[in-house]
């Protein structure tokens, strides 16, 4: 219990740190690593919350590929490399009071119906019996039986977005 | 571990999500801003199935692995789009794409 509650501090707090460093830092490339750590935390808070197969795909595929997407884009769009003082426009006053607004509204209602719910727990049951019922092979299941028309959407989804990038940044 | 404190630091990486859309100029940070907020939201999502019994837990994690194929093909998309404005303008500054404007 102490380890784990230790354990969300830790990742809580590089993932809320990288996330502020990421809307504030000047320079571009930095902001794409920041992120990196947001999304990593992120992929080991799943791990903590008995989320194996999401925590894996979360590290392959938003650090493996939207990222390296990311870094391309900073590359082709000739971004100024190195620290550039013109990356925030001149609504940061607004905006730092509408996210503390909405903060602030999120935190009370949360707080206020939540109040101290608590995680089952998941201790006295062995590993084996946890994968068996909630891991890979139950999502696969699940994703190919119960969800299958928005998979078979997602996968046309997909198709689109891919068709539709080339188009766009196609050269001709 | 209670639920809040996923919720709340789901929250609190929303509102820096929404923070760093409102706040930046180049439309790449813009971008990344939004993958905040989708990541908030995947935490929410498997935090709530954790809640309920093994087909909650399953349904969330579902849910979770769709909104992450999502942002891919979203990413990708605004990335083209970002580069197209680039390509027109030689400058990714999206306070210059103002001609809507007034």
């Amino acid at each position: 219990m102490i380890a784990q509650n230790v354990a969300f501090g830790v990742l809580a707090a590089a993932a809320v740190i990288g996330a502020l460093r990421v809307v504030t830092t000047k320079n571009v490339v930095h902001a794409a690593m920041y992120l990196v750590v947001v999304l990593g935390s992120i992929g080991a808070l799943f791990v903590l919350l008995a989320a194996e197969f999401v925590a894996a795909t979360q590290l392959l595929v938003y650090i493996g590929a939207i990222v390296v997407l990311f870094l391309f884009g900073v590359m082709l769009t000739r971004s100024k490399l190195g620290r550039d003082p013109e990356l925030d426009n001149d609504q940061r006053g607004i905006a730092a009071i509408v996210a503390l607004f909405l903060a602030g509204i999120l935190g009370y209602v949360l707080v206020d119906y939540f109040g101290d719910d608590k995680l089952p727990e998941l201790a006295d049951r062995t590993a084996k019996e946890i994968s068996a019922t909630r891991g890979v092979g139950p999502v696969g299941d699940a994703i190919f039986s119960t969800y299958l028309l928005p998979f078979e959407v997602v996968s046309v989804l997909l198709l689109a977005a891919l068709v539709g990038a080339i188009v766009l940044a196609r050269r001709d | 571990m209670l639920l809040n404190q996923f919720l709340l630091l789901g929250a609190v990486l929303f509102c820096i999500g929404v923070y760093g859309v409102l706040a930046r100029k180049n439309g790449v940070l813009v971008l990344m801003s939004i993958e905040l907020i989708l990541n908030s939201v995947n935490i929410n999502l498997v935090a709530f199935g954790m809640m309920g019994g093994d087909e909650a837990a399953v349904t969330g994690q579902v849910f979770a692995l769709f909104i992450i194929t999502v942002a891919a093909a979203e990413v990708g998309v605004g990335l083209a789009i970002v580069l197209l404005i680039y390509r027109n303008r030689t400058s990714v500054d999206l306070d210059e794409v103002a001609e809507m404007k007034g």
